[in-house]
């Protein structure tokens, strides 16, 4: 019965939840509160875990959930769940979109949709940017605005930088692993 | 049936390396599905990624199942979604039935902070690629700009911007075309 209504609670998340994993969030918290299947300390675990984890963070999430509150089958329930509304949705979208590949006003729209959307990738890589290469917690004003920059993990993305273009046939995973040892070794997080 | 299991085992290990959700996956998604099989193009990626977020779910999960439709239409759509989940639902069962703590471990978060480091790299160099296919002109150069600091600044939901952009594209290519006639 947990089962059935997991993925029922998923299912809800993965239709109204527009903008990728995180945008899970409050749907999470509000489950919580609703059912009783887990606290909002345990949201904010889940979340750390779904963050240092391979995978998307949404789906992580759901797995995590699924699995703490009915075992290996509610792990699979919530994770069918929150898959489902998504494929149904893509699978109409591509369809339409296979039809209308040779429309004018298809491909005047992605003419601009295009940049727009390289446009949203580069604020969300700021964004990540921001959190990984700066201290915004040392920030005590301008004076002395350069206790902000996090000069270990500056120079270990210039190495990484330095790194990709100059092995340009080097698989991604290699850059996520020399950041992993690197990290690991020289005790990025402070702990 | 080769397509399929192809299908699967690539967006498997698309899943098993991405750490950090969905625009974190856009670098590996360049390198196995645009250089290695040729599944789809760079712009067509960000096409799949405009609309990812736009619309209801994982952007991750979206642009698996938009890739796998259009190399075997519905069929491949759910494989290569599930290929995508696959590793998730391994590693999160495991995490969770064994390590309950595992994100508190130092030795975790550290790593954790320099993957986050090589994942800026790594999205840097996604958005030079993705600007070749994207930026074609002075107005598509002029959209970028505007929305990378619109969204930065704002919070505003990437629908907005995705309509907008739509809007300008079908007025400039469609509008301007009538105009000439």
């Amino acid at each position: 019965m947990i089962c059935l209504q997991l993925f029922w609670e998923f299912f809800k998340t993965g239709l109204f939840a527009v903008g990728g994993g995180l945008a899970t969030l409050p749907f999470l918290y509000d489950m919580g509160a609703r059912t009783g299947w887990f606290t909002a300390h345990q949201v904010a675990d889940m979340l750390a875990v779904s963050e240092s984890t391979p995978g998307p963070i949404g789906i992580n999430m759901a797995v995590y959930t699924g699995y703490t509150s009915a075992g290996v089958l509610g792990s699979v329930c919530a994770l069918v769940g929150i898959v489902t509304p998504s494929i149904i949705v893509i699978l109409l979208i591509a369809a339409a979109l296979r039809a209308f590949r040779d429309n004018k006003y298809v491909n005047g729209a992605f003419y601009g949709i295009r940049p727009a959307s390289t446009g949203l990738i580069a604020a969300a890589g700021l964004t990540v940017a921001v959190g990984s290469l700066l201290n915004t917690s040392a920030w005590t004003g301008w004076d002395k605005f350069w206790t902000v920059f996090n000069w270990k993990a500056i120079a270990l993305a210039a190495v990484i930088f330095a790194v990709s273009k100059a092995f340009k046939k080097l698989h991604p995973v290699f850059l996520i692993l020399i950041g992993a040892l690197a990290g690991a070794v020289f005790r990025f997080a402070g702990v | 049936m080769k397509i399929y299991w192809e299908l699967f085992c690539t967006f498997f290990r698309i899943g098993a390396i991405t750490f950090g959700g969905g625009y974190a996956m856009l670098p590996i998604l360049q390198r196995e599905v645009v250089d290695g099989k040729g599944w789809c193009t760079d712009g067509e990626l960000t096409d799949y990624f405009a609309i990812g977020q736009c619309t209801p779910g994982i952007i991750a999960v979206n642009t698996a199942t938009f890739i796998g439709f259009k190399q075997k239409g519905v069929p491949g759509g759910i494989v290569a979604t599930y290929g995508l989940v696959a590793p998730s639902f391994l590693i999160i069962g495991l995490i969770a039935a064994l390590l309950q703590n595992f994100a508190d471990y130092a030795v975790v978060q550290n790593a954790f902070a320099g993957i986050r480091v090589a994942v800026t790299v790594l999205i840097l160099n996604a958005v030079i690629k993705l600007l070749k296919s994207s930026v074609v002109d002075k107005l598509t150069a002029c959209v970028f700009a505007a929305v990378a600091v619109a969204a930065w600044f704002l919070d505003l939901s990437p629908v907005l911007f995705v309509l907008l952009a739509g809007a300008l594209g079908i007025a400039v290519k469609v509008g301007g075309e009538a105009l000439k006639k």
